[in-house]
């Protein structure tokens, strides 16, 4: 299984938290911008992959257990939202790419 | 001293392109009147353009006509904002129209008509008002109480467009006033299923005429003023809603 540092770096994402990703294996991904369906149907070591920036999006994380949640299209959460992360220990990455993108290049890199 | 009111808070014109045309604002205050509702709050999608005309067709009526609007937020979530006056609306109006992109497809989404208080057309609103704004859901429930308005999420029990659908849960630092229930369930199911924080209103979603007042909240209050409504749904003062 991948590391979620491996996997970062595999599809340049842009780590925006302090969590430490080395110890964090990454069992696959779900991708949804419904909260509601994640915290449904996201599995522990998932990485989401969402456009989803409000702060509850943390929550949804630790809730599900997920390896940590990727922003994609070029949003950013706010700051306050990134300084609760660090807070709770959830890793955020960010990346320009598309949902449907990332996506694809993530399935196969675990394939 | 206190009365009942019965408010249905979330009905909408046909200002909003997926109401009928023919629910003009006269059509709202005639059906809610005869069904003796006493409190309608005009809430279209993302614009208050036909509150006043409600507001005028309702003088003399015996319906209190509540300006209002229901704004998308960007997590497309649907918040509610009533105001007393017009002129607060129209300012959440303006906040509103400088941060909504697009222009309305009449043929995809359906006309925006503009109406007056004797059911002639004044125009069509082209903004793209079935679409979301680019504001969060803090920064309209912020701009909506600021503004003295009563901020309320719409519908948390619809598949889409709801605080629940879209972010999972209600963030509990979010200062909404109350949560909307559809007419689709009822008071005691929705306090099973949520065990909200806030307190619940249920109302229509009108978006045809009949089914304007279908569902209501009755409030024990003096008048039908924000702050009235606001003291009912916090309990003070021996306002209250009545179930």
């Amino acid at each position: 299984m991948m590391t979620l540092t491996e996997v970062a770096e595999s599809l340049g994402l842009e780590l925006l938290t302090s969590k430490g990703t080395d110890d964090v294996e990454v069992s696959g991904g779900y991708t949804c911008d419904l909260l509601s369906n994640v915290m449904g149907h996201g599995e522990p070591g998932n990485l989401w992959i969402t456009m989803q920036t409000h702060q509850n999006i943390l929550a949804v994380a630790r809730l599900k257990e997920l390896a940590g949640i990727v922003v994609v299209n070029g949003r950013r959460p706010d700051e306050e939202t990134l300084r609760k992360a660090d807070e709770e220990n959830v890793a955020v990455l960010g990346t320009d790419e598309s949902a449907f993108s990332l996506s694809g290049r993530l399935y196969r890199l675990l394939e | 001293m206190l009365k009942g009111l019965k408010a249905d808070l979330h009905v909408h014109t046909c200002l909003s392109p997926c109401a009928q045309v023919k629910l003009s604002p006269l059509a709202v205050v005639k059906q809610a009147t005869a069904l003796g509702v006493d409190v309608v709050g005009i809430c279209d999608h993302n614009s208050a353009e036909n509150a006043e005309a409600a507001l005028e067709a309702a003088r003399g009526r015996g319906v209190c006509v509540l300006p209002g609007m229901e704004v998308s937020s960007s997590e497309e979530v649907h918040i509610l904002g009533l105001f007393d006056t017009l002129q607060s609306a129209r300012s959440l109006q303006e906040i509103v129209y400088r941060n909504l992109p697009g222009e309305n497809d009449e043929k995809t989404f359906g006309l925006q008509v503009v109406a007056n208080a004797d059911d002639e057309v004044l125009g069509f609103n082209q903004k793209l008002l079935i679409g979301s704004t680019t504001l969060g859901v803090d920064q309209i429930v912020d701009t909506i109480r600021s503004l003295g308005g009563l901020a309320v999420a719409a519908h948390i029990d619809r598949e889409s467009f709801s605080l629940i659908s879209q972010l999972g849960f209600v963030p509990d630092d979010l200062a909404l006033d109350a949560l909307e229930i559809s007419p689709d369930l009822s008071h005691a199911e929705a306090i099973n299923r949520y065990d909200p924080s806030l307190p619940l209103i249920q109302s229509s979603d009108a978006h045809k005429v009949e089914e304007v007042g279908r569902c209501c909240t009755v409030f024990s209050v003096e008048t039908a003023s924000i702050d009235e409504l606001r003291m009912a749904l916090r309990e003070q003062d021996g306002r209250g809603i009545i179930r």
